[in-house]
């Protein structure tokens, strides 16, 4: 059984993690402040519940999750249980020239990863329907397992794998939809890339 | 149902083993596949560049998204959640 007294020694090094995670579920920082707050609270108080020995990190974003699901998510616009549209795979890569021209080039792949700023890429995981939303962050941003996913949503590892599969390609497309308006990702050879988009990199980096 | 004839060429992953190792590439790159699966695509995309290629780009695409997406706590939040815990603020 865990001492109450050792919480704050060894649960503080996570507070970052969490918070990152807090801004994209609630997209919102003043949310994001009082969930992680709260979930240090009830971190605290139910400490005693913690397992030495076991994975902390996963137990605080279970409490984070699940404070989300039942506090905040309720301010927000009810989630539907979404089905998103199949988009295939690869869907990003072979847009980009990978499965038409031979492969996408170094150079291509270079510039579309230094053209997704915090801010695209932010803006693209905030517009994951929830579900997919929480299940891609834990995943590509926190790095857990697919087990420890399952555990912390406590939902079936089958349905972790779907919707981080189905999260990703989505993910995808909402980038691509960025560049597209951008007007830097559809044809990957044209000449003028960069002076279009460079300003706005800036800007959008510099925040 | 026609076949995926506009990207049919011989550099794309049409193959059965390619469309076999594709259909398992997010637990690849998640480190999720046993030693014998991973061994065998790690095989394949040894012999196979588009593949390689594309496995290659998800997985910078992944490294790409995780490192975008890290925020600091603001200081203040720090110090009450300290203070809650009842912690030096700057402990």
């Amino acid at each position: 059984m865990a001492d109450q007294a050792d919480f704050a020694d060894q649960a503080m090094e996570y507070m970052d993690q969490l918070y990152s995670t807090a801004l994209r579920m609630t997209r919102n920082r003043a949310d994001a402040e009082d969930l992680v707050q709260e979930t240090y609270l009830k971190g605290y108080r139910g400490f005693s519940g913690f397992t030495e020995g076991t994975n902390l990190r996963a137990w605080l974003f279970r409490i984070l999750t699940n404070t989300y699901i039942n506090s905040y998510r309720k301010k927000q616009r009810r989630p539907s249980e979404t089905d998103l549209e199949d988009v295939e795979d690869l869907y990003l890569y072979r847009r980009l020239g990978g499965a038409e021209q031979a492969a996408l080039s170094r150079s291509a792949e270079e510039e579309l990863m230094d053209h997704l700023t915090d801010g695209r890429i932010r803006d693209a995981i905030e517009a994951l329907p929830e579900q997919y939303r929480l299940a891609v962050l834990l995943a590509d941003v926190e790095g857990f397992a697919y087990k420890e996913i399952a555990e912390i949503l406590d939902i079936p590892i089958g349905t972790v794998m779907s919707r981080i599969h189905r999260g990703r390609k989505q993910l995808q497309k909402q980038l691509m939809e960025f560049g597209e308006r951008r007007g830097y990702v559809d044809t990957p050879d044209t000449a003028d890339i960069d002076t279009s988009t460079d300003e706005v990199a800036t800007a959008v980096e510099g925040s | 149902m026609a076949p995926d004839d506009e990207l049919g060429s011989d550099t794309d992953c049409d193959k059965p083993d390619c469309s076999e190792a594709l259909h398992q590439l997010y637990e690849y790159i998640d480190g999720e596949l046993d030693e014998a699966r991973r061994a065998d695509i790690h095989d394949h995309l040894d012999k196979c560049g588009p593949c390689l290629d594309a496995f290659d780009f998800e997985e910078e695409l992944r490294r790409v998204v995780a490192k975008r997406c890290h925020d600091t706590v603001p200081d203040a939040l720090r110090s009450r959640i300290a203070a809650q815990l009842q912690l030096p603020p700057d402990a």
